[in-house]
């Protein structure tokens, strides 16, 4: 036996375990029995295991835009908030959009030895939305899906095709709904707080009218869709009306907490697309979690140094960091408050994304692959500029005081995170 | 006299007594502007940047009038382009006019929140001098001053405010202080330029200039820009003139006798309203500037009390 641990609250909602026992891990397998010993232990008393959190929504900036983060920073981010695998976003610089930086990716953060990184390519070369990306190279190489994320494919016929030829591999297409002429140059939530601040405003149609296009152009050709970053009340419904498995979408921590309000205090690390909407569009994603309309919680992890951040509102970037935060601020704000249970929180965290994107992990079974998060539920801690391990540290929770700190990770059954302390599963 | 805050951002913070308070101040202050040697001793010592990153000729030079007629040494530092074009960071370029031991910041920008994004992270005390479309509130409040002497109370008071408001920076402090004041706002304006979300400024909306004349004690008249037409948001300016200019024969027909017109300038003749009205007297246009010295003399005096206070101490 490599690996055991002892009284550890065992959680996975999918398998419905909910029971303190022990997990036996072997050549990073879970395996039967509990009486054996073993190389390594774990005292897991107190603490709960849950099967390793998947993000399928990240961005490691590398290559391109190291002065924000490394595949060596963004996963120390990742697994410091828990998971241990991450889907990385091809809008670096240059674009994945070939084999020999799907390779890179995989080479990298494997030296790295921290969570597992699966590329997600792009939707068409040079994320230019013109012309098809070779999705079969992509694909073969090691790429989970395609995206052109940060930009939405605009030219329908292209997005067509995209669905259509995906069916070779049975992957989705990840969209980022935006109508870049509606949204123009708006900074925030097009509503009574932007008229107020006078911002130019992102209206909620800019993302709506592309989520009912790629619904129905799903439904035409039978090609799979997952819906980016859902913000909109209005989107919900439109995927409740229209929900087949086909579709599938997601949802940020903070689209499920903060809404517009939030930004009359001007703070740039309040500033993304899509922007944070109404208190009713955020209590709408809340419910869209809990009754399983939107299948996946995803940080869309977007780090940016502060000298493109610190800066006047207009003028700062899109995006915000989500690694770290995204659990014990979930945990602490909604299922602590009963907005709803830890186990649709664990599912949107794990089986989930593993189910929609063909992922063999993500359960707490015999013979699974050894892939977990132990957490210190009670643990507390406040979000600080100094708490990050991500190279940015523009969180919109700054100043937070949340419960729930992540103790270990376990990638193919080796810890490669032990209270505070990154341990590569290669050395 | 003092207002308790290190800076002056909006009129949306302001109470009802910081109004009061500054409008009061004003008057003292333009009792100074009506003598033989129009200068006061209140600043001296006192350093005023004025930092403009958008063009502005009248604010700017309000504001350098009322920083000189106080004895405050000022200096105006103006760059038309944002600041990332520039190279520096805002924060940058105001952290080192702080640096060179400045006290009040008199801000002007493109973008709603610059100067209250400056404000936080900032010693001095910072003016918002406009911001985008969201603040105005010297603007307010000389609008509010030049009410004040022209009418016996705020309340019940019907004001008309006639064009661009949902670019409008002017507009969106004024309402917000004439409000405060107990005032009845309409505006009036085609429904591209009005803002879709107007329930949080308590104002009644008109989309016929005809039917908003009626009855008014005052008609606020905005700017109208040339890029609205390039944005789409009018047909032309023509069609603009045809239904939304104020021209002596629509004033006769359908306003009140004794109704002001009142404008932020720089007024376009012949297309927000007609030149014989900006001439007339209806209009408090030249009122409204020459309040505009005493308000930001007023602003400033009472900005900068806590720091003469604390170095008597």
């Amino acid at each position: 036996m490599d690996l055991k641990i002892k009284n550890v609250h065992l959680f996975d909602p999918l398998n419905g375990i909910d029971e303190v026992g022990t997990l036996l891990i072997d050549k990073g397998k879970v395996v039967k029995g509990s009486k054996s010993s073993a190389k390594q232990e774990i005292e897991g008393k107190g603490l709960h295991l849950f099967p390793g959190f998947v993000d399928v929504h990240s961005h490691f900036r590398e290559p391109g835009a190291e002065d924000a983060e490394t595949i060596e920073t963004g996963s120390r981010a990742a697994v410091k908030g828990g998971y241990t695998t991450v889907c990385a976003m091809p809008n670096t610089d240059p674009p994945i959009d070939n084999e020999g930086l799907v390779r890179f990716i995989k080479e990298k953060s494997e030296e790295v030895g921290l969570c597992r990184v699966f590329p997600i390519g792009t939707v068409t070369k040079r994320r230019e939305g013109k012309e098809l990306s070779e999705m079969a190279h992509l694909y073969q190489a090691g790429c989970v899906a395609f995206s052109d994320d940060g930009d939405c494919v605009i030219d329908s016929s292209i997005m067509r095709n995209a669905l259509e030829y995906a069916k070779l591999f049975n992957v989705p297409i990840i969209d980022h709904p935006e109508d870049i002429s509606l949204s123009g140059k708006g900074q925030m939530h097009e509503g009574s707080v932007s008229t107020e601040l006078g911002f130019k405003g992102i209206p909620g149609i800019s993302e709506s009218t592309i989520v009912a296009r790629d619904i129905l152009l799903s439904k035409f050709t039978q090609g799979r869709i997952h819906l980016a970053h859902v913000s909109t009340a209005d989107s919900v419904k439109l995927i409740k009306d229209w929900k087949t498995d086909k579709v599938t979408s997601e949802v940020t921590p903070h689209h499920l907490l903060l809404c517009d309000d939030e930004i009359r205090d001007f703070d740039p690390n309040k500033k993304m697309k899509p922007p944070l909407r109404t208190r009713y569009d955020v209590e709408v994603m809340q419910r869209a979690i809990k009754e399983g309309l939107i299948e996946i919680v995803a940080t869309d992890h977007a780090p940016h140094p502060d000298y493109k951040k610190e800066l006047e509102f207009a003028e700062a970037a899109f995006g915000v960091t989500g690694l770290e935060t995204s659990f014990a601020v979930l945990y602490t704000e909604l299922v602590k408050r009963g907005k709803f249970t830890l186990g649709i929180l664990i599912k949107a965290l794990s089986s989930s994304p593993c189910r929609i994107f063909n992922l063999p992990l993500g359960e707490i079974k015999k013979g699974a692959i050894a892939d977990f998060t132990i957490v210190d539920l009670k643990g507390g801690w406040e979000v600080t500029m100094d708490v990050f391990a991500s190279k940015s540290k523009n969180s919109p929770f700054l100043g937070r005081k949340l419960e729930g700190i992540v103790r270990y990770c376990i990638v193919d059954g080796r810890i490669i995170f032990k209270n505070g302390d990154f341990i590569n599963k290669k050395v | 006299m003092e207002l308790d805050r290190k800076d002056l951002l909006g009129i949306q913070d302001l109470s009802n007594d910081e109004i009061e308070e500054i409008l009061t101040t004003a008057e003292y202050m333009e009792e100074i502007l009506t003598r033989p040697i129009k200068k006061a001793p209140t600043l001296r010592g006192i350093t005023v940047a004025n930092l403009f990153f958008e063009p502005s000729t009248r604010t700017l030079n309000s504001f350098i009038l009322a920083e000189k007629r106080l004895s405050a040494d000022s200096i105006n530092f103006s760059a038309a382009s944002s600041s990332v074009l520039k190279g520096e960071t805002l924060l940058d370029t105001a952290k080192n006019i702080q640096a060179m031991e400045v006290d009040v910041m008199v801000v002007r920008h493109s973008e709603p929140g610059s100067p209250h994004f400056l404000a936080k992270r900032l010693k001095a005390s910072v003016i918002n001098a406009g911001d985008g479309c969201h603040e105005h509130p010297t603007q307010a409040l000389l609008d509010i001053m030049t009410i004040k002497k022209n009418f016996p109370t705020f309340k019940g008071l019907k004001v008309a405010i006639i064009g661009d408001i949902k670019h409008s920076r002017v507009s969106r402090s004024l309402i917000l202080g004439l409000n405060k004041m107990g005032a009845k706002i309409t505006v009036c304006a085609p429904p591209t330029l009005l803002p879709l979300w107007l329930e949080p400024f308590g104002v009644e909306f008109e989309y016929s200039l005809e039917k908003t004349l009626p009855g008014k004690d005052i008609l606020y008249i905005l700017r109208i820009q040339k890029e609205r037409q390039e944005e789409s948001f009018i047909p032309s300016q023509r069609e603009y003139i045809k239904n939304y200019s104020l021209t002596y024969e629509k004033l006769k027909k359908f306003a009140s006798k004794e109704v002001v017109i009142m404008h932020p300038g720089p007024i376009n003749r012949g297309i927000e309203i007609e030149s014989r009205i900006a001439d007339s007297e209806y209009s408090l246009v030249l009122n409204q500037v020459t309040s505009g010295v005493a308000v930001r003399m007023s602003v400033l005096y009472l900005l900068t009390q806590r720091k003469l206070d604390g170095s008597k101490n």
